[in-house]
């Protein structure tokens, strides 16, 4: 039987928790809270949406100009000049 | 001596060229999701040193990883001075600040059944970008890293040369800091304006 934490111990672990960075005594402990705590579950809820709005929302495309420079710029990698400028 | 650029043979050169342009869109929005340089600049020096060191690539199939490790140490060394200056926010205020209980707390969309994702939907593309840039960039390389590409914690150890204790600390701060970020970027950009005033978001219907 592992002690009980309380929310502030509980939300700290949070993430490692979903990371599945907790070791096994610890990650029960987080277990055993959760299966109490309607607050913290919300918390688990918000986490993984905040991860996957990290994911989701960041995207990047590479502008046309860019990928043309820097397709030139490839084509000549390994060449014998090392310095070189941008065209 | 360590190889010379023009020393490749023509194979790994083919090699190499191939990998930079299958990598090219990937290893640009890292360059830019890092941030604090020219991406450009970034990716091509980053480039540049990944062929004076190809012979240190084994199997071809690690190359992204490899190319990642490289363009990040690069950035890392262009950045050294931002990497060791002192936070401005205080280490132990880092910890305790929860997005959720603040959300709350405020409560922002008090007709809302589902304030928390409210809040979040409230966030464009542009806006998490923008928050990201805020986090300090020795915080942000971890978040990006571990989140964003997808990297283990023991993979993003490797590549910045880190103890992996170390490195889930870094994690444990940037997630408090990425959280306080979004909050104070939500106040100030007026993300949240209009939100008490009902205007449709707390209708919204959202799965659980």
């Amino acid at each position: 039987m592992t002690p009980p934490i309380g929310c502030g111990e509980a939300v700290r672990r949070l993430w490692e928790f979903l990371d599945g960075g907790l070791d096994a005594a610890d990650h029960r402990q987080v277990e055993q809270h959760l299966a109490w705590c309607l607050r913290c579950c919300g918390e688990v809820a918000f986490a993984r949406e905040l991860r996957g709005l990290l994911r989701t929302r960041t995207g990047i495309t590479l502008p046309d100009d860019v990928r043309n420079r820097m397709e030139h710029f490839i084509d000549e990698l390994g060449e014998e000049t090392e310095e070189r400028s941008r065209p | 001596m360590g190889p010379m650029v023009g020393a490749l043979r023509p194979s790994e050169r083919a090699a190499l060229r191939q990998l930079a342009r299958n990598e090219l869109p990937r290893l640009y929005a890292l360059a830019r999701r890092l941030g604090g340089v020219d991406p450009e600049d970034l990716v091509q020096e980053s480039l540049l040193r990944a062929c004076r060191s190809f012979g240190s690539l084994r199997d071809l199939q690690a190359g992204p990883k490899w190319l990642t490790t490289i363009l990040t140490n690069t950035w890392r060394d262009w950045l050294r001075k931002d990497l060791r200056e002192p936070d401005e926010v205080p280490v132990e205020e880092d910890g305790p600040f929860s997005l959720y209980r603040t959300i709350e707390e405020e409560d922002p969309y008090p007709y809302s059944d589902t304030l928390h994702v409210d809040v979040l939907g409230a966030f464009s593309e542009h806006d998490v970008r923008e928050v990201l840039q805020r986090v300090p960039p020795r915080y942000r390389v971890a978040l990006v890293l571990r989140y964003i590409e997808g990297y283990s914690t023991t993979e993003v150890a490797e590549m910045l040369e880190r103890p992996p204790g170390t490195v889930m600390s870094q994690l444990h701060r940037a997630r408090h800091r990425f959280e306080r970020e979004m909050w104070d970027y939500a106040g100030e950009s007026g993300l949240l304006v209009g939100a008490a005033a009902g205007e449709g978001r707390g209708q919204r219907e959202v799965g659980s």
